[in-house]
């Protein structure tokens, strides 16, 4: 039912761990819903140099939050804000039917660790 | 690449000898059972022979067994069938941990009206016997109790509700469609009046099934048409699916003691060498009112699906109780009424075993579980 690539990601997946001191730290899901992702971001000059994961969750947990890291290291902060769901999906080649209550997770993750980056920064 | 089947719960092999058995019914004698002439005889015949052979086993009289599409089906015929007796609002009593076969048949009758308790169970998932008894009400007319739970393996104290339900004149049926083959399924010592078998958990062929039906018992039928069944079912017989059921328990009563040994050997290792080569395990159950084959372990900090699809690309084919993997995306109701938190809840994993597991499957499971337990919890975000 899963795609190729899901479980090549989902075996094999990259950007694996926690940065100290990240810039930013972004985590959404509950233990009740069973999924809980947390990314963490480095940022020099404005780019996303380092792009860290670590999730509890289920295959598709998993395979999105190592795609969205991937997709989002070495982007600007602009660009990394522009990425999209479709992005995350097409780069998977796609989701079951049904196993998407937790896909846009990452995503959200990302968005909210980028968040967590412009509100420190302002300080 | 190596494959190794222990999900047994839902669903088992068919076993080569009742394979055999059935052959003949597809092409030679395909007769039906209704007919005069001698194909018909030939599957009335097997008809019978397949009933009695089934009623020898569970201490039942033949005319006592009547043939159904399986579990799901023989559940349903018992609660709505019984319900179907009575005139105005019918109570009935079960637990929350019953089969979907059961709960939702339950919640159907909810919806048309009548009044249904769900029996909480304790930690170790065995039914309040004092919340039943005081539960019974003057419109009781059924209580409806799985023998062995087909999550956690929690064996139920069947033989204490009978009586209960005996003295109030209320009917009881129990679900035995796990517990069939794996611990003493009598319906004598049982002192049940319904009792429900599916063929397909047994080594026999999926699609078919039996409901027992004490005598003396009065229940309506749910499907309509002509007098199969002493017209309680009616449709022309499942023959070969029927000739496979009566083979399956007659084997699995003459396997019963090397099984039941066999299985409980795999059951205990299997849960000694997990419990102490990998930490934050727990066993969810009964640690000794348990069917022989089942083991229900949570793994703290993992996901049961993400268990599953690494167990699988090992050839381990095993099931979780987390909402993740299943396609209501509701995590395990059976897990949740024995008191387990939901991080443990999406972290189980019902292994069940057979008759063909060996001990050497035993190992590749405990040292695939060590190797992929610390891989995803290096993962994990707890
Ligand atoms: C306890 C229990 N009851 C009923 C059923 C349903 O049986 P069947 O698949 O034959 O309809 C199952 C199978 O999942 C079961 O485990
Ligand atoms: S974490 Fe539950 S569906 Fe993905």
């Amino acid at each position: 039912m899963y795609s190729k690539k899901v479980i090549e990601q989902f075996t094999n997946p990259l950007n694996v761990g926690t940065i100290e001191n990240a810039d930013g730290i972004g985590e959404v899901g509950s233990t009740v819903d069973g999924d809980i992702i947390t990314i963490y971001l480095k940022v020099d000059n404005g780019v996303l140099s380092e792009v860290k994961f670590k999730t509890f969750g289920c295959v598709v947990a998993i395979s999105t939050s190592t795609i969205v890291t991937q997709l989002a290291k070495g982007k600007t902060i602009e660009e990394a804000q522009k990425i999209t769901n479709d992005d995350v999906l097409n780069a998977l080649d796609g989701l079951p039917e049904g196993k998407d209550r937790c896909s846009g997770f990452a995503l959200d993750a990302l968005n909210k660790a980028i968040d967590n980056y412009i509100e420190f920064k302002k300080d | 690449m190596k494959q190794v089947y222990m999900d047994h719960s839902a669903t088992t092999p068919v076993d080569p000898q009742v394979v055999d058995a059935m052959l003949p019914y597809f092409t030679e004698k395909f007769g039906n059972s209704s007919s005069f002439h001698s194909f018909g005889r030939e599957a009335a015949k097997a008809l019978s022979a397949a009933r009695h052979k089934i009623a020898d086993c569970i201490g039942a009289k033949s005319n006592e067994i009547i043939f159904t599409s399986g579990g799901t089906e023989s559940d349903n015929l018992a609660i709505l069938g019984t319900v179907g007796q009575y005139a105005g609002v019918s109570h009935i009593i079960t637990s929350v941990i019953e089969h979907p076969a059961v709960l939702n048949t339950c919640a159907y009758l909810e919806r048309i009206g009548h009044e249904v308790t769900y029996i909480p169970v304790d930690a170790d998932g065995i039914i309040d016997i004092e919340a039943l008894v005081s539960s019974i009400k003057e419109n009781t007319v059924l209580i409806s109790v799985m023998h062995a739970n087909n999550e956690i393996g929690s064996i139920q104290p069947i033989r204490e509700i009978a009586d209960i339900a005996n003295s109030k004149g209320i009917v009881f049926h129990t679900d035995a469609v796990q517990s069939l083959g794996k611990i003493p399924v009598n319906v004598n010592d049982l002192g049940v009046d319904l009792l429900s078998i599916s063929s397909h958990k047994i080594h026999g062929p999926k699609g078919a099934g039996m409901l027992y039906i004490k005598d003396g018992t009065s229940i309506s039928p749910i499907v309509f048409g002509g007098g199969h069944e002493r017209g309680l079912r009616p449709g022309t017989e499942n023959i070969s699916g029927i000739v496979g059921l009566a083979t399956a328990v007659d084997l699995a009563m003459q396997r019963y003691d090397v099984d039941s040994r066999h299985l409980l050997d795999l059951r205990n290792s299997l849960i000694e060498k997990t419990m102490a080569t990998i930490d934050g395990v727990r066993l969810n159950g009964h640690s000794t009112k348990r069917l022989p084959n089942n083991v229900n372990l949570s793994f703290r900090s993992v996901e049961g699906e993400s268990l599953l699809m690494m167990l699988d690309l090992k050839g381990i084919a095993v099931s979780t109780g987390s909402a993740c993997s299943s396609k209501s995306l509701k995590a395990s109701h059976v897990l949740a009424s024995i008191g387990l938190a939901a991080d443990f809840i999406h972290g189980s994993l019902r292994i069940s075993l057979g008759r063909g597991n060996s001990m050497e499957d035993i190992d590749y499971l405990v040292s695939s579980l060590q190797e992929i337990v610390s891989r995803l919890r290096e993962i994990s975000a707890l």
